[in-house]
């Protein structure tokens, strides 16, 4: 992973008196966890083959405070935000792409409330604007034929209603797109939501992440998609657990995407 | 003496009407109790789910057995309610079938009446076996244990009898109208009730009038008794379904409303002008300190007492929720359980005492344990199921905000997030400083 993509700081962008399109938030998982740092740079691949003019706030961005509120932190949570505002507000931010439902979810519903007033999108849904003005091509290359699921993240389906867009972009990878019999509204969570990520789970009979996992591979694939950092590491997680990391992949969309095209 | 029945009846529908009145009264009280939630706003969008999901079932259906069994009980009890209309006229003047004169009209509303109290049955039959014989998990789950599944059963037993003494009535008025007994004119027309009547074939006259009266009578005492029955029971649902689903949150589900409380805090602590030592203004000494989060239902907002009083125990979210499902402790229907048994227990108190007077008790740990608070996942997999617009997801956070800000007793490992997020920004110890290192990685 010893490749160097160029990243544009807003910083950097204030410094020479410009403003980009759109303030790539990385989030806590897409800046830290080594899984979820290929996906950040799958994503920025992809913005710079579209041309598209961003810039993220490298140190100066701070964890949205989600899993705080989550976890019932309310404090924690509006210290984050209100310092999180204040900088993307000085930077005078109108439009915010990122590739994590819970950063997605909290800069979208509740910045608003605190001045923090954004138009908002998941990556998913970026790459389908990109796509349909026609900057960026998809197309099936190496995945054309193979059995793909999608798992939806609670954060961008139930929370905010975001079904179609990772699914739009799936088929234009020419996959077979198979549905697992739980999924869009009735998507089962994969278990890391509501801070859950953090802390091990109550005591129970079965981890959420495998029955999830199981879910998915009743439908046979050859990928399980997400669109998810968290429900990444919990489906990874699934697989490892019923030993089938040799013989399926889990990947974001926009690693899809990017690997499709050798990115 | 002629007027004896009526006397009866007048007295029989006035307290039946006003202890259900008192006892109503008493809900909204209770729901009272909560915080105040503005729900005033996009009334158009708010007519609009009601009409959808409370009165057209659009949730319901989303299971398809339950759902349309469920419109069949529904369109039964809201439909055959036209009939009780003439009921009760004709049990205060004495009368009979005092609509009969709407001729062919009054044959379709008879009949109509008799096919749907006959789907009613076997409707609620089926309910029965749902519950009893196959054994639907959701309806066994450990917090159906005792009244709450008895209340199940009684209910549709009531429904049962109802039906069954309506149809029983029809079949012996049939009858009479065939002997041309007195008083019992031509009326109506009974596809149901005519296999019924066979039975009671070779009956005197007499025998047949005591036969139908007294159906007459079980009948309307019965849905008296029921409706009374309600507050008593999680059936309240048929009428607060209503009002529930037009108070419901409009917002994405995803949105936890954040806390003015701490909202003037936060600002406070951000203004850099603040003089942290300036004296309270006057008219803030005399408030009492607001709590964050709740430990009991007085902490909740109104909107989730009515949620509370709503739930009519159907299971879908416990069904759905990934905590319940993988054997964890939290129920989210049991949420909603707690809060209205919680809450009743609260108003009787006051009843009692005039106001509430402290009885040791809470919402939390008394009926909702941590273990269940932590066990979810906010994954609106409850709020997504419940046919009437329940949130018990808001409820599990505000209990979380009570135990995390009012107590510290969020579990070690969410202490460990959280410091992580205040010293450096990320819910893991990594510096802020190294955020951009993935780019030359």
């Amino acid at each position: 992973m010893s490749e160097t993509v160029k990243v544009p700081t807003m910083a950097e962008y204030m410094a020479e008196g410009k403003k980009p399109e759109v303030l790539f938030w990385v989030g806590c998982a897409g800046s830290f966890d080594d899984r979820a740092k290929k996906i950040t740079k799958a994503f920025v691949k992809l913005l710079h083959n579209a041309n598209v003019d961003f810039a993220v706030l490298g140190t100066e961005e701070s964890c949205t405070g989600d899993p705080a509120k989550r976890a019932g932190n309310e404090f924690l949570f509006q210290m984050q935000a209100v310092t999180n505002i204040e900088v993307m507000n000085a930077y005078e931010i109108k439009k915010v792409v990122t590739a994590c439902p819970h950063c997605f979810n909290t800069l979208k519903n509740e910045y608003p409330a605190l001045g923090g007033d954004y138009e908002v999108m998941h990556h998913t849904q970026f790459l389908k604007s990109l796509l349909d003005e026609g900057r960026l091509t998809v197309e099936g290359g190496k995945f054309k034929g193979k059995r793909i699921t999608f798992h939806d993240p609670c954060y961008l389906g139930r929370a905010n209603n975001v079904y179609e867009a990772p699914r739009d972009l799936l088929k234009k990878l020419e996959v077979e797109l198979i549905e697992m019999k739980r999924c869009k509204r009735n998507g089962l969570c994969c278990g890391a939501g509501g801070a859950q990520m953090f802390k091990e789970p109550e005591p129970g009979n079965k981890d959420v992440n495998v029955e999830r996992t199981e879910d998915a591979l009743e439908t046979k694939p050859d990928i399980i998609a997400a669109g998810c950092p968290f429900c990444n590491t919990m489906m990874t997680d699934g697989v490892k657990s019923k030993e089938k990391e040799d013989s399926i992949e889990v990947l974001d969309v926009a690693e899809l995407i990017a690997n499709a095209q050798d990115l | 003496m002629q007027y004896i029945p009526n006397i009866l009846f007048v007295i029989a529908l006035v307290a039946g009407i006003g202890y259900f009145t008192k006892n109503i009264r008493k809900v909204i009280r209770n729901i009272r109790l909560g915080k105040d939630v503005d729900r005033s706003d996009n009334k158009g969008e708010r007519f609009k789910n009601m009409a959808m999901i409370a009165l057209g079932q659009s949730k319901m259906v989303r299971r398809p057995v339950s759902g349309i069994l469920h419109i069949v009980v529904y369109l039964g009890f809201i439909i055959i309610n036209i009939e009780v209309l003439e009921i009760i006229i004709d049990g205060i003047f004495g009368t009979h079938r005092i609509f009969a004169f709407l001729g062919g009209f009054y044959d379709f509303l008879i009949a109509s009446f008799e096919i749907l109290a006959f789907l009613v049955l076997v409707g609620v039959i089926l309910f029965w076996i749902r519950r009893n014989v196959i054994k639907l998990k959701r309806f066994w789950n450990p917090e159906m244990k005792g009244w709450p599944q008895n209340d199940g059963n009684l209910i549709l037993y009531f429904e049962m009898v109802l039906m069954t003494l309506f149809l029983t009535m029809n079949a012996a008025d049939l009858q009479l109208q065939e002997l041309g007994a007195d008083h019992y004119i031509k009326a109506g027309a009974y596809p149901i009730s005519q296999f019924i009547s066979p039975l009671f074939n070779g009956m005197s006259e007499g025998s047949l009038i005591l036969l139908e009266r007294s159906a007459w009578w079980l009948h309307i005492l019965g849905i008296l008794v029921f409706l009374n029955y309600l507050y008593f029971s999680k059936h309240l649902h048929i009428l607060l379904a209503f009002p529930n689903t037009y108070f419901g949150d409009l917002n994405p589900k995803g949105k936890i409303d954040n806390l003015d409380a701490v909202t003037s805090e936060v600002m406070l602590m951000m203004d850099p002008n603040a003089d942290p030592f300036a004296a309270p203004a006057e008219d803030e000494e005399e408030a009492e300190p607001s709590t964050f989060g709740a430990s009991d239902v007085t902490d909740l907002n109104w909107a989730q007492l009515l949620n509370a009083y709503t739930c009519t125990e159907c299971g879908r979210c416990t069904s759905e929720c990934p905590a319940n499902q993988t054997g964890k402790k939290l129920s989210p229907r049991k949420i909603m359980m707690d809060t209205r048994d919680r809450l009743k227990e609260v108003g009787d108190n006051i009843d009692k005492n005039g106001s509430f007077v402290d009885d040791g008790k809470k919402l939390l740990n008394d009926y909702i344990s941590p273990e269940e608070l932590w066990a979810c996942t906010s994954c609106n997999a409850c709020v997504e199921a419940c046919p009437v617009s329940i949130s018990p997801l808001s409820i599990i956070i505000d209990m979380r905000r009570y135990l995390v800000m009012e107590e510290s007793a969020a579990p070690t490992e969410l202490n460990v997030m959280m410091s992580n997020i205040e010293n450096n920004g990320a819910p893991w110890p990594f510096n802020q400083m190294d955020r951009v290192n993935w780019s030359n990685e």
